[in-house]
C-alpha cells in the first residue's frame, strides 16, 4: 500500500528524475532572493526551488544542512591547472594556435583540490609569455571525468592576450618566463608588445576579408580552392567576429588604457583585464569598455610593475562600475577563494552578498555563463557547496560540493576513505621493495 | 649476351631469392601460428620461402637436414616499432633507449637541427622530416640486428623516430647483408608522429609546449590537404595559374597511408583517438602503458582501434631518495602496466608488442615473459609478435606464420620461446641460416650476445 502510494507520487515528476533537497541551512543565494534560512531543491542537475519553505518531493534526498551555509560554486577566473605540459607555448609572440582544449589532463589532483575548496569551475588560461598567447576555455571541477567531460559546454572560449613585462622579458637574450634564455624574441618594450598585437589584427584582419570573399563566392555557387586556414589567425578572426573573448593579463594602467585603444581600433572587445593591479586608476574607462576586472586580493610588490597594488582593488572598480572578480592563478590559492573574497569586506568596505560575487556571480558574468552558473536560482545548473560555517570566515570548511546535481565532494567519505587509501599504498609500496634488488646488487637491464 | 643481361637483371631484382640450398628442419614440434601445432612435423624452406610444411613432407635430395628432435619451430618474431638499424638510436648510457640521443646521430640526409635557427611557427617546419624511410636510413652493419636476430627476432618494422614528423617506417628482414635493398620488405608503412622534443635541444623555438606540439601536427595536416588541393587544381590546368610551392614535408605526409600516434596515459588514448578523428587518417597507437586500464580499453574498443604495446615495462626510479616516496598513481601504473596485453586481448582489442630500445635477447624474453605472467596466454604472446604484426603492416599474407609459399622466416627453440632457460638454436632469415653465439655470461653487458656468429649453412 504504502509502495502504492509512492508510485503514485513519483509520476508526478519526470521519469527518473534524481532530486535532492537541501535543507535548514543558510543559503547565501547571491540572487535576488539575498541571504536566508531555507532550503534549496535539485532536480536533475538543475536547481529547481529555492526559498525558505520548499515542497520536499516523495523520494527525494534529503540533507540536513542545519547550522551550515549553502553558496553557489565558486568560480575561478583565472588558473592554469588541469593542463598536461607547459602552459606557455612561449617560443613565439603570437601563439594564438595553440589550444589548452588539446592538453586537457583530468587526472591533475589540483582539480579535486580545487574542488575542495569549493571551486566548481575555473577559466582555464595559456600562460603569459606572448603578447598573444593561446586559446583558453572554462572546465567543471568534474573531478572523475574524462577530458570532454570536464569542459563548461556553452561557454565561450577565449584567448589569452598578456601586456607588460612577461611577454617582453621572454623575448629577453637572458631568458625570462616561459623562454629560455640565448633565443631573444621580439618585442622587448610594452611598445613592441602593443605593435605585435597590431601586427597581429592587420594580419587577421586580411586573413578574415580573404575568408569572407570565399564564403562569398560559396553562397553564390561557385567553386573556388578555399584559402589556407591559418590557426594561428583562425582565433583572432572569431575574435573580430565576437565570437571568441579576451582575458587580457596586464598590470599598469597605461598598458590597460593601450590595449582598449588597440581594442577599440580594430573594433573588439576585452571581455577582461586579468591581475589589473592599477585596475582601480582608470576604473572608469575600463568600465567604459564593458570589460571585467579579474584581480588579486592583496598580492602585490612581487615585480615591478606590481608595486602600485592596493588591496583596495575590487571595491575600488567595483564601485566605479567594473565587474570585478578576484581569482587565483595559482592551484593553491584556488583552495580558498573564499577567504580572498572575505578580505575586500576589509578592505573597501563590500557587503558580504559583495565579497562573495567576487567569485561566484561576477565571475560567471566575466565568463558569459552568469545564466548558468554563479547564483543560486531557479533554471541555474546545480553548482552548489555546502560549508560548515560562515564561508567568509577562514574558519569555515567546505562539506559537501554538487556540480550538475551530482556530488563531486565530500568531506566525510574522504575522511573515511582515507586508511583504507593508505593501505593499499602500502601494499605496493611493499611488494615493489621485495621485489627490488638491494641497493648495490646488479638490476636486469 | 642479351640472355646473360636478363639473368643479371632478374639477378639483382630478386636478390633475396638466389640460390640456396634448402633448409629441411624434420621431427620437430611446429608452430604456424596460423593453425594447429604440429606435434612432429617438417618444414622445408627453399629459395628465402616455406617449400612445404605438415606432417608428411618429402624432403628435397638437396636440403640440408636440420634433425628437430626436442626442437620447436616458430615463425620469425616480428618487432611492430623498432629503431634496429636506424643510425643514432642505439641506447646510450644511462638513456631511455629508443628516442633517446642527440640529434646529431642522425644519417647525413637529415638536417641537423642545432645549425637550423629556431622555428618561429609551423611555416618553418620544425623538427619535420617527413619525407624520410627508414629503408633509405638503415645501417645493415647495425649490430642490434644481430642480437635482435639472436633473440628470434627475423623481421622488424624499423621507423626514424625524432622529430614531431620522424618519417615513414620500413619493415625489414634482419638479414645479414651490406645492401639494404635486400632487407626491406616494405618501404613506407606511415608516418612515426611523437610530441616530445627529441633532439635540437632546448630552446629549439617554436613548438615548445605539448599544446604548441598538437597545434603544429594539426597544421601540418591541414597544410598538406591545402596543397593537394591547390596541386591537383595546377595539374589539371596550370594556365594562369601561379605554380604551388614544392614542400617536402607536406610530400612526405601526403605518402603516408597511415600515421602511429603517441599514447602512454589514458588520457592521452582518448585524446589521440580524437586527435586522429580529427586529422582523417588512420591511426595506429604506440606505447600504452595505462593500456590496462577501464578507459582506454573503452575508448580504444570505441575507435576499433589497433594497438602497439611498447614492452619496456614501467620500473621504479634506480636508486630513489630512501625518503621520497612515489606517488599512488605511479606505482599502480607499475603494477599493471604488464597486464595491458592481457586486457587488451580479454577485450578483443588487436595489439603488437614491440620493443622499444630493448634489444638484448633477455631482455626482450624477460619483458615478454612479464607480460605472460601478468596473464596473457602464450600463443596470443606470440601472435602478437608474428601474425598481428604482419597483419597491421599488411603483409599477412607473405609473413607472420609458417604456410607454404610464405617468406621463410623461422626461429627454432629448445623449448618454449618465452621462457626462462630456453635457448633460441638457430632462426632462418630469408631462407638464410644464422646460430647465435653462446651468449656471454651474466654479470657483463647485460647479457646480451655479442660475439660475431655469422650466418651458418647459408650461402652469404
Amino acid at each position: 500500500m504504502k509502495r502504492a502510494i509512492l508510485a503514485g507520487f513519483l509520476t508526478l515528476l519526470p521519469l527518473g528524475a534524481e532530486v535532492t533537497v537541501i535543507q535548514n541551512a543558510t543559503i547565501m543565494s547571491e540572487g535576488p532572493k539575498g541571504t536566508f534560512k531555507g532550503a534549496i531543491v535539485v532536480t536533475d542537475g538543475k536547481i529547481t526551488e529555492v526559498g525558505e519553505k520548499v515542497m520536499v518531493p516523495p523520494g527525494a534526498t534529503v540533507i540536513d544542512a542545519q547550522g551550515q551555509y549553502v553558496i553557489p560554486g565558486i568560480i575561478d577566473c583565472h588558473s592554469h591547472i588541469a593542463v598536461d605540459g607547459s602552459v606557455n607555448e612561449g617560443s613565439v609572440s603570437v601563439s594564438s594556435m595553440v589550444n589548452i582544449r588539446d592538453v586537457i589532463d583530468p587526472e591533475d589532483i589540483a582539480i579535486y583540490r580545487a574542488l575542495a575548496g569549493g571551486v566548481t569551475a575555473a577559466n582555464i588560461l595559456h600562460g603569459s609569455a606572448n603578447a598573444i598567447g593561446g586559446q583558453t576555455l572554462v572546465l567543471k571541477m568534474r573531478w572523475g571525468q574524462d577530458a570532454e567531460g570536464m569542459i563548461f559546454q556553452g561557454a565561450t572560449p577565449g584567448i589569452k592576450f598578456a601586456l607588460g613585462e612577461n611577454p617582453k622579458r621572454a623575448g629577453s637574450p637572458a631568458g625570462g618566463r616561459g623562454a629560455p634564455a640565448t633565443n631573444a624574441r621580439y618585442p622587448a618594450t610594452r611598445m613592441g608588445v602593443e605593435d605585435v598585437i597590431r601586427e597581429a589584427f592587420n594580419e587577421a584582419k586580411a586573413y578574415k576579408a580573404e575568408w569572407d570573399a570565399y564564403d562569398a563566392q560559396v553562397a553564390k555557387g561557385e567553386h573556388p580552392i578555399p584559402p589556407r586556414k591559418d590557426l594561428k589567425l583562425e582565433p583572432l578572426k572569431e575574435v573580430l567576429e565576437g565570437k571568441r573573448f579576451v582575458h587580457a593579463h596586464c598590470y599598469r594602467a597605461d598598458e590597460i588604457l593601450m590595449l582598449i585603444r588597440v581594442a577599440d581600433d580594430y573594433g573588439f572587445k576585452i571581455k577582461t583585464f586579468q591581475h589589473v593591479l592599477e585596475g582601480y586608476k582608470v576604473a572608469k574607462e575600463i568600465a567604459a569598455h564593458g570589460a571585467g576586472g579579474s584581480t588579486f586580493s592583496d598580492w602585490w610588490s612581487y615585480k615591478m610593475e606590481a608595486y602600485d597594488a592596493i588591496p583596495y582593488n575590487a571595491a575600488v572598480m567595483t564601485k566605479k562600475g567594473v565587474i570585478s572578480s578576484l581569482n587565483s592563478d595559482d592551484e593553491e590559492l584556488m583552495r580558498r577563494l573564499n577567504t580572498e573574497a572575505a578580505k575586500a569586506m576589509k578592505y573597501g568596505g563590500l557587503t558580504r552578498e559583495e565579497a562573495l560575487a567576487l567569485v561566484t556571480i561576477n565571475p560567471a558574468k566575466q565568463l558569459g555563463v552568469d545564466n548558468r552558473v554563479g547564483s543560486l536560482e531557479v533554471g541555474k545548473d546545480a553548482d552548489i557547496v555546502i560549508y560548515d560555517k560562515d564561508p567568509l570566515s577562514n574558519y569555515s570548511k567546505v562539506q559537501k560540493v554538487w556540480i550538475d546535481g551530482n556530488k563531486y565532494f565530500d568531506r566525510d567519505s574522504d575522511v573515511s576513505a582515507r586508511p583504507a587509501k593508505d593501505l593499499e599504498k602500502k601494499k605496493l609500496a611493499d611488494k615493489e621493495k621485495a621485489e627490488t634488488p638491494a641497493p648495490g646488487a646488479r638490476r636486469p637491464q | 649476351m642479351r640472355n646473360l643481361f636478363t639473368t643479371l637483371l632478374l639477378f639483382c631484382a630478386c636478390a633475396a631469392a638466389a640460390e640456396q640450398p634448402a633448409i629441411a628442419i624434420r621431427n620437430a614440434k611446429i608452430v604456424p601460428v596460423s593453425g594447429p601445432v604440429i606435434a612432429k612435423g617438417t618444414v622445408v624452406v627453399r629459395n628465402g620461402l616455406i617449400q612445404d610444411v605438415g606432417v608428411n613432407v618429402a624432403i628435397p635430395a638437396d636440403a640440408v637436414v636440420v634433425e628437430g628432435e626436442g626442437m620447436t619451430v616458430y615463425p620469425g618474431l616480428v618487432d611492430a616499432l623498432s629503431t634496429w638499424g636506424m643510425p643514432g638510436t642505439a641506447a646510450a648510457a644511462g638513456g631511455r633507449g629508443g628516442a633517446a640521443g642527440s640529434a646529431a646521430g642522425r644519417g647525413a640526409t637529415t638536417p641537423a637541427a642545432p645549425a637550423a635557427p629556431p622555428a618561429r611557427g609551423p611555416e618553418d617546419r620544425p623538427l619535420t622530416y617527413s619525407w624520410i624511410k627508414a629503408a633509405d636510413e638503415i645501417q645493415p652493419g647495425d649490430k642490434r640486428i644481430e642480437t635482435a636476430r639472436n633473440a628470434g627476432f627475423t623481421t622488424a618494422a624499423v621507423w626514424p623516430t625524432r622529430g614531431f614528423f620522424a618519417g615513414q617506417g620500413s619493415l625489414v628482414d634482419l638479414v645479414q647483408t651490406d645492401k639494404v635493398g635486400e632487407m626491406v620488405l616494405a618501404p613506407s608503412l606511415g608516418q612515426y608522429i611523437s610530441l616530445t622534443r627529441t633532439g635540437g635541444g632546448f630552446g629549439g623555438g617554436f613548438p615548445s609546449a605539448l599544446m604548441g606540439m598538437i597545434a603544429y601536427v594539426r597544421q601540418i595536416y591541414l597544410d598538406a590537404d591545402h596543397y593537394r588541393l591547390v596541386k591537383d587544381a595546377y595539374a589539371k590546368s596550370p594556365r594562369g595559374m601561379q605554380r604551388p610551392e614544392y614542400d617536402r614535408a607536406l610530400e612526405g605526409v601526403l605518402e603516408s597511408k597511415m600515421i602511429l600516434l603517441p599514447a602512454n596515459r589514458w588520457i592521452e588514448v582518448d585524446r589521440m583517438i580524437h586527435f586522429a578523428a580529427e586529422l582523417k587518417r588512420p591511426a595506429i597507437y604506440y606505447g600504452l602503458r595505462e593500456g590496462f586500464d577501464d578507459r582506454s580499453v573503452k575508448y580504444l574498443k570505441a575507435a576499433n582501434a589497433t594497438v602497439l604495446v611498447s614492452l619496456r615495462w614501467p620500473e621504479a626510479p634506480r636508486d630513489p631518495d630512501p625518503e621520497a616516496q612515489d606517488a599512488y598513481r605511479q606505482m599502480v601504473i607499475r603494477e599493471k602496466a604488464p597486464s595491458t596485453p592481457a586486457v587488451l586481448k580479454k577485450n578483443g582489442i588487436r595489439f603488437a608488442l614491440y620493443s622499444d630500445g630493448l634489444d638484448a635477447p633477455r631482455d626482450l624474453q624477460r619483458a615478454v615473459k612479464k607480460a605472460i605472467d601478468n596473464g596473457l596466454a602464450r600463443e596470443d604472446a606470440l601472435r602478437a609478435l608474428t601474425l598481428t604484426p604482419a597483419e597491421i603492416y599488411g603483409v599477412a599474407d607473405r609473413l607472420g606464420s609458417i604456410e607454404k609459399g610464405k617468406i621463410g622466416n623461422l626461429v627454432v627453440t629448445k623449448g618454449d620461446i618465452f621462457d626462462d632457460r630456453t635457448r633460441v638454436e638457430f632462426v632462418v632469415v630469408d631462407g638464410n641460416k644464422y646460430v647465435p653465439a653462446p651468449e656471454v655470461p651474466a654479470g657483463r653487458g647485460g647479457g646480451a650476445a655479442t660475439a660475431p656468429s655469422g650466418p651458418n649453412g647459408g650461402n652469404r
